[in-house]
């Protein structure tokens, strides 16, 4: 069994806020709508309620984000996915549903400290003051597409494995000492 | 700037999230229709300069398609709607007849 490597092998960074890559981290992209078992479904693997619009429900490692109004994000410890899938899979047999690992395509960041929204502002047309806490706003970094929600004093972010290294340069440069807004 | 509210999200999305369509509602002519219809279908497009509908899509948020009723002239937006409908729905049109007096669906102007 091959060990799982994350995109960036936890590089980080300390400027006016530190950046780190976390992971790897399981995800599963979920899609499904109008399913009466989803609520329950995503109970038995993170342990919280489906997601209202846009929110993000926290449960220590675990979590399950509002992505589109087919789409979840369920994020697991990296060793759970395959029982998580197959928990899906049981208990949404028979309904209209996509379940899919998506860990390794996936990057995950963490941007911490007390002006961690001063790094992100620069990259994203995000107004940060109104981004409600557990909210999940999914939008550009850049050029690219970035999911990001408050947590823990600090901002977590996820992109595609493939710009990673993209994504990292993004935050490190706009993290320099002495760019705070 | 443009700042157009995606029906399905809530996301006040910013332009550069967002990925142009062009004109909306367009009925399709295929197979089976004239030369005539389905030159019309693919170049003919309205261009008033005034009042647009036209095909969104929330590609840095939800992906989803929406429609949006906005000014080219002045950039106002009198409002966004999902994309499952084939005309106007009828808030967004009186949206439109409060700002714009006189102004019908068809484009043309009743004084």
């Amino acid at each position: 069994m091959s060990e799982p490597v994350s995109a960036l092998g936890g590089a980080s960074f300390h400027g006016f806020a530190t950046i780190r890559e976390i992971g790897p981290l399981g995800m599963i992209t979920l899609r499904a709508k109008g399913v009466k078992a989803l609520d329950k479904a995503v109970k038995a693997v993170t342990d919280t309620k489906l997601p209202a619009p846009r929110r993000i429900e926290i449960n220590g490692e675990k979590a399950c984000g509002w992505m589109s109004p087919d789409e979840y994000l369920l994020i697991v410890p990296y060793a759970e996915v395959s029982a998580t899938l197959a928990s899906l899979a049981k208990s949404l047999a028979g309904e209209h549903h996509l379940a899919v690992d998506v860990s390794d395509a996936r990057a995950i960041f963490r941007v911490e400290g007390d002006k961690a929204a001063d790094v992100l502002r620069k990259l994203s047309p995000v107004d940060f003051e109104m981004l409600q806490p557990g909210e999940l706003r999914r939008t550009r970094a850049a050029q690219v597409a970035a999911a990001m929600w408050a947590q823990d004093a600090g901002f977590t972010v996820v992109c595609f494995r493939s710009v990673a290294g993209y994504v990292m340069g993004l935050l490190t440069h706009s993290a320099q000492p002495g760019s705070e807004l | 700037m443009l700042i157009l509210e995606c029906p399905y999200c809530g996301v006040k999305a910013e332009e550069t999230e967002l990925s142009p369509g062009y004109e909306a509602h367009l009925k399709r002519f295929g197979p089976g229709a004239s030369p005539e219809e389905f030159e019309a279908y693919m170049f003919a497009r309205k261009n008033p300069k005034g009042v647009h509908f036209e095909r969104w899509r929330h590609t840095y948020g939800c992906g989803k398609w929406f429609l949006a009723a906005r000014c080219t002239a002045t950039l106002e937006v009198f409002g966004t709607y999902p994309a499952q409908v084939s005309e106007p729905p009828a808030d967004i049109i009186a949206k439109i007849q409060a700002r714009r007096p006189g102004w019908q669906p068809d484009g043309k102007v009743t004084k």
